[in-house]
């Protein structure tokens, strides 16, 4: 099975269904799959081919969705793109993997505009959405989305791919600081799919509530997942006014929220939350940074008939574990065990898989492991080794953990500096790197420190130049200019000089308080 | 509609100093440009805007009122301050 196959299939068996809700857009099976047919022969006739890699740089819309399964359709792979990128990492994530088209928002038009210039294997650029004026420009290197639906063809392009062919790159930040390219097969995601849905008892009538960027792994699951099951997705630019999510919950008769914890924090700040009826609601889940013990309590009181589960998991294999939701107030702590047709253990420095309650590194084993970071074979080496059998690679999560007797999981530290706000990863260094960019700085460490809302909050910690002045505000601006939104730090604070160890090292645990 | 102005003064003042920090749109922040759409505030600002609000003027932003309408554009929010204000 391709990846590409959840909406033929859907297509095929629901035609008339709502597949798609975005706004006051409501679009089915067979108008998701026809456009997505439109689309991808205009891209095969753009010169796409099996195996290339065309970019999806548009906020969460109809589009967005269109665009991924039309470049599965054209056998190629697509790479969500954050859509905060700025200039300098979105050239670097183009060139990086060769990307011979984009799809962007008429919106990113100045950001895009020169992009051929710095990127020789871009042949070309869709854009879509409303338009606010029409720049002139080359007609063979940008093209309009609407028009490109308008003039190709409604048949499906023919299938060349296999299930080991590469589905999607998924960009990741790194300890390093540059952005890696996870690679994902169709098998890759096509395992991922069918053990989460299984977990979570999926059927074609659930509605799923997407609220997470597509950018986000977690985000972009949902829609393959509705997709596959032959479900509705009802997709939100973004998570915004709490009180509108509970509208929109209870309208489209929502029966699965996905979200992280910052989004329930700020959910649970309304005051009447029990007063609403979510009996349709099914499910909650929660990744990417853990629940509160408190706040998971105060979700069962506001949705006492749904069933919450809390999992864990990494891009790099996508997800590892979910806590049967029966299996909370035994275990409220654990992140739960290994999902259906996965194994997950626990290893020491030496490689010996440790015994219950030690800790330990943990592997996870399965066909949901993804094949590599994109042309880093020796960062890939670092995370997947060989495994039971000859050419078999399991992942090891850089993850610390312990295993109870009856393989739950306990989540105890990461072994990198990588920081989670909004559940979200952020690397230090690649902040750092901005920050040295500006003249008045003579030092930088960035580090997360706890924040009741975003889990961790971005600070940075900067040693000025002798004479020089500059405010937390201008520091602040500039880094919003070169970073993505969620990169950009909520707090700067000012040093004489930064603690350091006798090799030099800047000690960063020092440095955690959160003061201004 | 002196009052309205003030509010305006406060609200522009409040959204270009948290929210905008130089960016491109800055210049261009109309009446009516929808944070929403333009990307200017986050889940996390609409609780900054919220708290400035309700310290700033006085009153209380109750669970229904925590929608689009009332908070998403400049205009919006000088409406919805005058309203419960009165």
């Amino acid at each position: 099975m391709l990846v590409g196959d959840f909406l033929k299939n859907s297509a095929q068996l629901f035609p008339r269904k709502t597949a798609l809700i975005f706004g006051r857009r409501k679009l089915t099976y067979e108008e998701m799959n026809v456009s997505a047919n439109r689309l991808a022969n205009a891209l095969i006739s753009l010169g796409i081919r099996r195996d290339d890699r065309v970019g999806v740089f548009l906020d969460n819309s109809v589009d967005a969705v269109i665009a991924i399964f039309a470049i599965l359709k054209a056998n190629a792979t697509f790479v969500v793109i954050n859509p905060t990128t700025k200039f300098q990492k979105l050239s670097y994530i183009l060139n990086n993997c060769r990307m011979s088209g984009l799809i962007a928002g008429w919106d990113r038009f100045t950001l895009v505009s020169h992009i051929h210039e710095d990127v020789p294997s871009l042949r070309f650029v869709v854009s879509s959405g409303a338009r606010e004026e029409y720049p002139k420009t080359d007609p063979t290197r940008f093209l309009d989305f609407e028009e490109l639906l308008r003039s190709s063809l409604p048949q499906p392009p023919p299938s060349k791919c296999i299930d080991q062919d590469l589905a999607a790159i998924i960009y990741t930040s790194g300890t390093t600081g540059v952005p890696k390219g996870v690679m994902m097969t169709h098998l890759n995601m096509v395992s991922a799919c069918t053990s989460i849905t299984t977990y979570l008892k999926n059927t074609s009538s659930d509605i799923i509530l997407d609220v997470l960027p597509l950018s986000f792994d977690y985000g972009l699951y949902q829609v393959l997942m509705a997709f596959k099951i032959g479900g509705t997705l009802v997709l939100e630019k973004t998570f915004l006014y709490p009180f509108d999510i509970v509208k929109t919950i209870i309208r489209e008769k929502v029966t699965g929220f996905p979200g992280v914890p910052t989004m329930f924090a700020l959910l649970l700040q309304l005051d009447h939350l029990k007063d609403y009826d979510f009996g349709h609601l099914r499910y909650i889940t929660n990744t990417a940074a853990a629940l509160p013990v408190s706040h998971v309590k105060k979700l069962r009181e506001a949705f006492p008939h749904t069933q919450i589960y809390l999992m864990y998991g990494l891009t790099e294999c996508k997800r590892v574990s979910y806590l049967p939701p029966d299996e909370l107030d035994r275990r409220p702590d654990s992140v739960g065990r290994g999902m259906p047709n996965e194994e997950v253990y626990v290893v020491d420095e030496q490689d010996r898989r440790v015994k219950p309650g030690e800790i330990g590194e943990l592997v996870v084993r399965g066909s949901n492991v993804m094949r590599g970071y994109w042309e880093l074979p020796e960062e890939t080496d670092k995370l997947l080794k060989p495994g039971k059998y000859p050419g078999e690679r399991v992942l090891y999560t850089g993850d610390l953990f312990r295993m109870d007797e009856e393989g739950f999981l306990y989540f105890v530290a990461r072994k990198d500096d990588i920081i989670k706000s909004r559940g979200e990863k952020v690397s230090p260094k690649e902040v750092e790197s901005v920050l040295y960019r500006l003249d008045a700085i003579l030092e930088a460490v960035v580090m997360g420190v706890s924040d009741p809302i975003l889990g961790e909050a971005v600070k940075a910690v900067v040693v000025l130049k002798k004479g020089v002045d500059i405010t937390g505000e201008e520091i602040r601006r500039f880094c919003a200019q070169n970073l993505e939104d969620l990169m950009v730090p909520k707090i700067v604070e000012f040093r004489e000089s930064l603690p350091k160890t006798e090799t030099g090292k800047i000690k960063k645990m020092d440095l955690t308080s959160k003061g201004e | 509609m002196g009052e309205k102005k003030n509010i305006e003064e406060k609200i522009r003042r409040f959204v270009n100093q948290t929210f905008l920090r130089g960016r491109e749109a800055n210049p261009g922040l109309e009446n009516d440009t929808s944070f929403l759409e333009k990307g200017i505030v986050d889940s996390t600002g609409v609780l900054e805007l919220v708290a400035f609000l309700e310290e700033t003027f006085d009153i209380k932003v109750e669970d229904e009122e925590l929608v689009p309408e009332n908070l998403d554009s400049v205009s919006s929010l000088v409406k919805f301050i005058d309203r419960k204000s009165a």
